[in-house]
Formats: C-alpha cells, structure tokens, sequence
C-alpha cells in the first residue's frame, strides 16, 4: 500500500469569499507505517483526514492510494472518528460486523471476523453490550475493531481518544501502540497532543494553522520498548517541549 | 396517581348529578350513561361504530404513514427534494383539514373515500415534515463511518437512517393519530351511516345527552389505547433508544 497526497490545496466557499484552509499539502505513506499530523485546532488537520477518507474533495492537487486516485469514500481506507460513531441500536457484536455486512461478506466469515477482532480489542465479554453501556474507551475500541474488521489498507484516526479522560487516554495509547505493533496495521493518526503523536508515529508532520500547511517533519527515532518509561525519558520530553514551542510560536504569531 | 384523578372527576360527577341540582337532560349521571353504553352494547351498534370509525382511522392513516415515510426520508437525505417540497407543503399544511370536506364530497360522494382521504390529508403533510426533522438530525458520523465502511447510498438509508429515526418516526406516528380521531369524528359528524360521530350527532337530535357522554368516553379509551399501543412499540422495537 502506497498512500500519496501531493500538492493539495483546499478551500471553502466560492468567489472573494473563499477560504484557505489547506495550502500545498505534501506527504506520503507505505504499509505498517504510523504516521501523525499534529496541529492546534484551525490547522486544518481533519480536513485533510476527510479528504484522504474520501468525505471531501481536493481543490487542487492529488490524493493517491496504490496510484488511484482518490474518488470517495471507501473501505480501503478506514475511518474512527473522535466519537458518536457507533451505531446506538447495534450490540457492539453486529458494530464490529456492520461493515462486512455492507461488503456482502458470508455469514460465516462475518461471526468469525467478529469474534477475532473483538478479542483484538479485548472486548469478547462484551459483544452483546449496546454502546451505551460501554465506556468512552470501550466504545473507541469497537470503533477500532469494526475499522479493521473492514479490513482497511489504512487505518485514519482522527482524535480517537480527544474526548477521554487523561488516564484512559493513556491507556488507550499504549493499546493502539502494542494494536499496531502487533497486527502491522497502516495508520495516521491526527492529533493535537503532541505527546501523543510523539510515543506511537514514526514520522510526524507539525502543521500551522490559516491557511493550513505542513512546517517541520520530524521521525521519531526514539526507543518504544516501554512506553510508559519513553514518557518521562530526557530525550523524549526535550522533543515534545521544543515542538510545543513551535507550535505555540505558530498560533502566537496570529493571536 | 392518574386514577386517583379520573376517580375524583367520577365522584364529583356522581355527587352533582345525585344532588338533582343540574337538569338530567344536560348532566345524565354515570349509571345512565353506563346502561345507555350497554344498552347500545347489546343492540350491536356500539361494535358497528366502533369498527367503521376505527376502520376508516386506520385506513388513512395507514395511507398517511405509508405515503410519508419515503417522502419525509428522501426530504431529509437530499437538499433538492427538500428545496423543492417543502414550501408546498408547509403551505398546504396550515389549511385546516376539514375545509377539504366539500370538496372531497364533490370528488368522492358520501362514501368511505372522501372520509379516509380527509383522515390521509390531515395527518400526511405532518408526519412527513416530522419525519423529515428526525432525518435531518441524523448525526453525519455515523452515514460517513458507513461510507468509509464501504456503504453506498442506498445502504446508507436502509442501514443508518431508518434505524436512526424508527422512534422519533413511531413517536411522531403516536402524535398525529390524535388529529386522525379528531377528523374521523368531524367528518362522521357532516356525512355518515355509522361511526361513533355519527351516533354522537344523532343523540343530539333526541337530546339524549347519556349516548353523547358514551360516544366520548369510548373516543377517549381508544385514544388512550392508540397511544398506550404505540408507546409499547417503542419500548420493544427500540430498547436502545429508552
């Protein structure tokens, strides 16, 4: 899986009073990469999500997934959004299998991909569940599951743990981090935290806000053995002080 | 606690009529009202009414839900549809229903047609707006976590909007009956064989206020019933919404 965005632009209404909110994007993306887009909100990061899902179009510029251009939305390319995405009526069972069902996929194939990923998730206890008798972190995790239970090249995270609290966001971290180590799975994550962007890509792009654009990459050559030990180490939190402090300079400049 | 309420409207009822203050001809007391309600029991017309007048609501309103439903969702999912319908019928909506009468009598005669018809215009105009609204509210996440799934259009209403709105669209069902038994008396009342309006407006021409007092509370028990109905199937068909 090659995943291109090149040279996109992206504005918002018509005429004089278009709006700049994507300048000149540039980034690519192979197979079992994690990669994050940091920003401060009005940096555009999530529109840049929605384009590559497919839910908006490029003004300008292209979006390529293994060469094909990017049309709409499809399964290829796997969406959890920061929350309100489960289907309230559905156990979190038939959330996990309401994809493949959309696909046409055999019965058989759908309870059993089922079943392996909720246990990818760690929630086979609780597939007879509804979304509101699970926890915010609970209800991510089968978000996750049904993602991935579409069998998605990639995998677009878009604030998935933006409305948890700082423990469970924690936690949750460290899940999708030992998630990606172990299933392979291609993602991009879009965050505004940049710790968090920092402990699970191997690659991430800072972006500044009006118009919207890419300013620094950095890859993360950090020792991802222990997470819990990365965040506190020295080198770890000079990065993410520094980088806060580009950030912080990007949003001074226009306050 | 309700039926401490409707006992005590009872016992006030009974005391007043008991004390002989207020002439029989206006206030019947409850045990006249219950032998005039047996007495049209046992000579089959209380059943004959009751069917014609429960028949004509459902047929209506049956055509009403039916007709709505796709038309409320094609509003709500499509701007243009939207655009196109809606001032039409937020137009013909603020025409009261039973203004149709004398022309549906014109059209239809005085059979059951123009008596359905008034029950479909007065209730469908209502249930497609309100259908509309709960389509509209549909939160975008879950259509765009469908299409990113690999959901295509039609899917996309048959798997996430319909199931989204059943209860505000069971609800706003529950709702607009009330105008259909509204209609279904006043059209019974202008032109009718049999009905529970017609039984009404025939008791007034014999002054017999008990069979006016009996036609009202069996109006308000089905009424009652409808409702208890539809609120039932809400509860069983979407647990998850409660």
């Amino acid at each position: 899986m090659h995943l291109s965005i090149s040279g996109v632009s992206k504005s918002f209404g018509d005429g004089s009073r278009a709006k700049l909110v994507l300048d000149d994007i540039n980034f690519e993306l192979d197979s079992g990469e994690f990669v994050a887009l940091v920003g401060s909100s009005g940096s555009g990061k999530s529109t840049v999500m929605r384009l590559i899902a497919g839910l908006e179009r490029p003004s300008s510029g292209t979006i390529t997934v293994d060469g094909n251009p990017v049309r709409g939305p499809g399964s290829d390319r796997g969406m959890v959004f920061q929350k309100y995405s489960l289907y309230p009526w559905l156990s979190a069972a038939d959330n996990v299998a309401f994809g493949m069902r959309l696909q046409g996929r055999s019965r058989s194939e759908v309870r059993e991909r089922t079943g392996y990923f909720l246990e990818v998730v760690g929630l086979q206890d609780a597939a007879n569940r509804l979304p509101r008798e699970l926890s915010g972190g609970m209800q991510q995790r089968v978000a996750i599951a049904r993602a991935l239970a579409a069998d998605p090249k990639v995998l677009l995270l878009d604030e998935p743990f933006g409305a948890l609290d700082l423990q469970i966001r924690e936690s949750m971290q460290e899940f999708l981090f030992l998630l990606w180590e172990r299933t392979g799975l291609t993602a991009l994550l879009i965050t505004h935290d940049i710790e968090e962007a920092l402990l699970l890509a191997q690659r991430v792009h800072i972006m500044a806000p009006r118009p919207g654009r890419i300013v620094r990459t950095v890859e993360g050559e950090l020792d991802r053995s222990n997470l819990s030990h990365l965040r506190v180490s020295t080198p770890f939190l000079e990065l993410r002080e520094e980088l806060a402090q580009q950030l912080r300079s990007l949003d001074g400049t226009l306050v | 606690m309700g039926i401490f309420g409707i006992l005590a409207v009872l016992l006030v009822w009974q005391l007043i009529a008991g004390s002989g203050l207020v002439d029989k001809l206006f206030l019947p007391s409850p045990e006249a009202v219950v032998k005039a309600g047996s007495d049209q029991y046992a000579r089959g017309i209380l059943i004959k009414d009751l069917v014609a007048s429960v028949g004509r609501v459902g047929a209506g309103f049956a055509l009403s839900a039916l007709v709505s439903l796709p038309i409320g969702i094609a509003m709500g999912c499509s701007r243009v549809i939207c655009q196109l319908l809606e001032p039409l019928i937020g137009l013909i909506r603020y025409m009261p229903a039973p203004a149709f009468i004398p022309l549906l009598i014109i059209y239809f005669g005085l059979g059951e047609e123009p008596k359905v018809l008034l029950i479909f215009i007065g209730t469908v105009f209502f249930n497609t707006l309100m259908i509309m609204d709960a389509v509209k509210f549909v939160p975008s996440e879950l259509r765009e976590t469908a299409l990113t799934l690999g959901g295509k259009g039609f899917q996309i209403v048959t798997q996430v909007v319909a199931p989204y709105i059943a209860p505000q669209v069971i609800d706003a069902y529950r709702i607009n009956m009330a105008s259909a038994w509204n209609l279904v008396i006043v059209a019974e009342l202008v032109a009718a064989n049999e009905g529970l309006g017609k039984r009404i407006s025939l008791a007034q021409r014999f002054l017999r206020t008990d069979e006016i007092f009996v036609g009202l509370i069996v109006i308000g028990l089905i009424g009652l019933a409808i409702d208890l109905g539809f609120r039932l199937l809400m509860r069983r068909a979407c647990a998850w919404a409660n």
